[in-house]
């Protein structure tokens, strides 16, 4: 069958099962966007290409497949690269094509012309230009197997004009094999059978779960090795929903502004077991006196997590679910009589940490931000997806909303990017859309990507906003009022546009709560209204987030409120 | 940690970028690369690189790992403790005025290094060796006055078990 390169890649995009593409049309891609008008792929009209990946990251996490962007050359390109770095420190699946100049024309400068391929090289899997239509359904196929296998992560594909344009004959190629991946996804049995003979003898052991956990559907396995072995569980902000917040071994969030009972935890337990995580610096603060009693396991699918940051007695190379369902195989066989007995003391230590040091805020006269998503977690059942934006928003959303499951939390843990939230949430409405979705945003952080509010309201996705608005830059407000004197130096918005108004005039709904007493009935309205949502909630304008860790502290040195 | 000095020997595929890729990771991560040498292979579709580095043995460590995880790396070999055999060219081109032609002939024939170029006031000169054997040479054709220097890093592979020597 000869087939011209765009309709190759259609091809392909259907023998991968892709439903979904997050795009923005541009002169590099005509040829694509034509061959779209053919098939049946939901294609999602963004405002900006930024928004694009990020609703790709978010569809991804929601959906548990691939997310798909189709963008143009040159600027279309570039306004990717926020969106890529995001997915790949948070190892999202997502397959990137960008438009390109004609190959005769690569490296003239020629219009909208940029080397995408150089730019992205540090912030991708992996990436290709695909310079012959011969080699295009291959490459194809191979990026979607680097972008969902493994350590998942984004690979981008650029695709020249001429070779879009360029017939040949098209077969769907075979498995993907490659010599240089072979991702280890079975972990040696002998360091499993290690964990088990730590776990048998530890008297205050600890799990810490992350990211990993999550993108390989661990939670099932993770949470009945946790309960069987009685192991508390703690997470990094990646990990939220891998364990479930409301059980009795659950932790809350470790680090920078996890739970004093999870720091303390950390810092008195005798064994660690690490599962997903790689030991990021806002989790360990100063890693020396990082689980200084503890013997450290580490099970990751990425080499290079293990041992990178804190040095590890039991390095574990392997996938978590598969990893957590050989550790239950051996669990069985330990005797675990008197295990409850023999973990009493410790769990009633982290009860006492709970009960003297929990997390807290009064409700005054002023809307408390936690008190908004207290409201929130309460209204929703603790059963909708919540993508946050970036700063003090995300680090409540996190403290306050107890999750499920994988894919519940989505937000952006490592590259940290203000204007996520938005298009995330669209992307995560697309992939799940049966399922209340929320935009935790502050009012920061929303005027970033506020456009895509067009897209949520064309494609009538239901998405909605709850901005804690406080009229401040709100974390780096709390880092200059206790590290800088209360200096405020330009975090504070001199003027801010009218969140209802602006809602209103994008076709979506705009609500306002000015008192407590408004918070519920705003809520209520908004989840129960149709189509995307903006709720204002005019907060408390110098609330800060606690317990906080101040950067490059022990962890234990917690500024509590 | 102490610092310690790492030959690596790297297989990669023969495309466009991959040596971007690897230099990327070095600059990103501020590892160091003190030598690097890049050519074909039997396989014409693979490419070795032969690398000198330091760094803290962790350092050392991440620098293996990230360099298997990129996906046109093939093979690392770390050749630091194997026996294996290791050599470098320089090209030196020195001043050569008369009374100093017979003393450079005598330095190159010493380590057995050729005279590649010659002029009224120059020799260009070939050494092949380790890059200790290099700096000796270097150092004692300076008085003389050395106006360029060309070296290729080091290129090195793992002598065969048993029979090689």
């Amino acid at each position: 069958m000869k087939l011209k390169g765009a309709q190759i890649l259609m091809k392909m995009l259907q023998e991968e099962g892709v439903d979904a593409i997050f795009g923005y049309p541009g002169g590099a891609v005509l040829d694509i966007y034509d061959a779209l008008m053919d098939t049946d792929f939901k294609h999602i009209l963004v405002r900006h290409e930024q928004g694009a990946v990020h609703a790709a990251d978010g569809y991804a996490r929601a959906s548990g497949k691939v997310g798909v962007c189709l963008v143009t050359s040159g600027p279309g390109a570039t306004n990717t690269v926020t969106g890529i770095a995001s997915a790949y420190l948070d190892s999202i699946p997502i397959v990137i094509f960008t438009g390109q100049v004609p190959t005769h024309l690569i490296g003239n400068d020629a219009f909208q012309e940029v080397d995408i391929v150089g730019i992205t090289r540090p912030c991708t899997k992996h990436n290709y230009l695909v310079k012959d239509v011969r080699n295009l359904a291959k490459t194809i196929k191979e990026a979607f197997h680097l972008a969902r296998s493994g350590r998942p992560g984004p690979v981008l594909v650029d695709l020249p004009k001429d070779i879009i344009n360029s017939t040949t004959t098209f077969k769907v190629p075979g498995e993907v094999r490659m010599r240089t991946y072979n991702p280890t996804y079975k972990p040696n049995i002998r360091q499993i059978q290690k964990i088990i003979d730590l776990v048998a003898k530890a008297k205050k052991p600890v799990i810490f779960s992350g990211g990993g956990v999550n993108l390989s559907k661990a939670h099932e396995e993770l949470t009945k090795f946790a309960r069987k072995a009685r192991i508390p569980v703690t997470s990094s902000l990646m990990g939220l929903g891998g364990f479930p917040g409301t059980d009795e071994l659950w932790l809350g969030m470790l680090g920078m502004h996890g739970t004093f009972r999870a720091n303390m935890s950390i810092t008195e337990c005798d064994l660690l077991i690490g599962i997903g995580v790689r030991f990021d610096d806002r989790v360990t603060g100063k890693t020396d006196e990082f689980a200084p009693n503890a013997t450290i396991v580490q099970i990751d699918i990425d080499p290079t997590s293990i041992q990178k940051n804190v040095p590890v007695s039991v390095p574990v190379v392997g996938d978590c679910r598969i990893s957590l369902s050989m550790l239950n195989d051996l669990l069985e066989k330990l005797d675990l009589t008197g295990v409850d007995e023999k973990r009493a003391p410790w769990l009633k230590q982290i009860h006492d940490w709970k009960s003297t040091t929990p997390l807290a805020y009064k409700q005054g006269d002023t809307i408390k931000p936690q008190y908004v998503i207290d409201t929130l977690y309460e209204l929703t059942g603790g059963e909708a997806i919540i993508t946050t934006e970036v700063g003090q928003n995300q680090m409540w959303a996190a403290q306050y909303y107890h999750y499920k499951e994988p894919g519940q939390f989505i937000s952006s843990g490592g590259l940290g990017v203000m204007g996520f939230g938005l298009p995330a949430a669209i992307g995560a409405q697309v992939g799940a859309p049966g399922k209340t979705v929320v935009d935790i945003a502050g009012d920061g952080s929303i005027q970033m990507n506020i456009q895509e509010l067009a897209t949520a309201v064309q494609y009538k996705l239901p998405v909605k906003v709850a901005i804690l608005n406080n009229g401040f830059l709100g974390m780096v407000r709390q880092w200059q009022e206790l590290f800088y004197q209360g200096r405020y130096s330009f975090t504070k918005f001199e003027h801010m546009p009218d969140f209802v108004k602006l809602a209103e005039a994008y076709g979506a709904t705009g609500l306002r709560a000015t008192k407590p007493e408004e918070v519920k009935k705003v809520l209520k309205l908004g989840l129960e209204t149709e189509g995307p949502v903006i709720m204002d909630f005019v907060v408390e304008q110098e609330e800060g987030v606690y317990p906080m860790v101040p950067a490059g502290a022990p962890i234990k040195k917690m500024l509590l409120v | 940690m102490d610092e310690q000095r790492h030959l690596l020997s790297i297989l990669v595929d023969n495309e466009p970028g991959v040596l971007s890729r690897i230099t990327g990771l070095f600059s990103g991560r501020g590892y160091n690369i003190d030598s690097l040498s890049v050519a074909e292979t039997v396989e014409p579709h693979v490419s070795r690189i032969t690398m000198v580095t330091h760094g803290s043995p962790g350092i050392i460590e991440q620098i293996k790992k990230q360099l298997n995880k990129l996906i046109n790396v093939i093979k690392v070999t770390d050749l630091t403790g194997m026996h294996y055999v290791l050599r470098e060219m320089a090209l030196i081109k020195v001043n050569a005025k008369t009374e100093h032609r017979a003393e450079i002939l005598r330095i190159t024939d010493i380590f057995r290094g050729q005279v590649v170029d010659v002029g009224i006031d120059h020799f260009t000169v070939k050494v092949t060796g380790d890059p200790e054997k290099i700096e000796a040479v270097i150092n004692l054709l300076k008085p003389m006055g050395i106006r360029e220097i060309a070296r290729t890093g080091c290129v090195a592979l793992p002598r065969e078990n048993g029979n090689s020597h």
